[in-house]
């Protein structure tokens, strides 16, 4: 078991075209560190130089918005489906 | 440049019209990997503001899924400025230029300002402009409008924004 994570369609030039790719890990963090291992560049994408989420990323884990979890700190097991999106939003 | 039909054009208007004043925001959906815009999917503003629009977190979720459930893409995504030009603000380009944001997305703007000397428009009229925007550059594109049973077709009516 692993814990499978889908891709939007820009990042996916770190992933071999894939839609998605699976990983392990305790925490968000750590799950971020391990798919960095195998598809480099991802985490720069995601976690800011300060060491936290991008703030125009979503990140889920199975329907929980990570933004509410606890962020990078937010547990993860096999078998939890992670999905990684843009946040879309704007104003005048 | 951004190729559209003519209901999902009219959609979009009407769809930023009925929000006014509050911004309006959707996509318009396309099989993945292709440039063509045939499903318009009109999502709620969770701002509900006339100066902000936002995809609701759990919305955005459910509808990237079904997207990805119909090897679908947003070909397009639009938003309404109920006060100001057509043109994507310094918060539309911080969201575009996101790390996840596609560089390939046509971004479209409509204004559902009032009308005056400023914009050269009159009547119903609106406001109706696609961009590109990459790594924090605008650069406008020229919109063609099908008319909706020729799309698909080679267009015979073109009409430039």
């Amino acid at each position: 078991m692993a814990i499978e994570v889908r891709i939007p369609t820009i990042l996916r030039t770190h992933t071999g075209g894939n839609k998605t790719v699976e990983g392990s890990g305790d925490t968000l963090a750590a799950l971020i560190d391990d798919l960095d291992s195998k598809h480099s560049g991802l985490k720069n994408r995601l976690v800011t130089e300060e060491g936290k989420l991008h703030r125009f990323v979503n990140v889920y884990v199975n329907d929980e918005d990570v933004r509410f979890t606890g962020a990078l700190d937010t547990q993860v097991k096999d078998g939890d489906s992670v999905t990684i999106l843009p946040a879309v939003a704007g104003g005048c | 440049m951004l190729r559209i039909d003519r209901a999902t054009y009219d959609a979009i208007v009407a769809h930023a019209r009925k929000d006014h004043p509050d911004e309006a925001c959707g996509v318009v959906a396309g099989p993945e990997g292709t440039d063509r815009p045939e499903r318009i999917v009109p999502m709620l503003n969770a701002a509900r503001s006339p100066t902000f629009y936002e995809f609701d977190s759990g919305d955005l979720l459910a509808l990237y899924r079904d997207l990805d459930d119909r090897d679908e893409w947003a070909v397009v995504v639009y938003h309404s400025h109920t006060a100001t030009e057509a043109y994507p603000s310094r918060t539309d380009v911080g969201y575009a230029s996101g790390p996840a944001a596609d560089p390939r997305t046509h971004y479209v703007l409509v204004s559902t300002r009032h009308h005056g000397p400023e914009t050269g428009l009159a009547g119903d009229d609106v406001e109706f402009r696609s961009y590109r925007i990459v790594d924090g550059e605008v650069s406008e594109e020229e919109v063609e409008i099908v008319e909706t049973h020729l799309f698909g077709h080679s267009p015979t009516t073109v009409v430039y924004d």
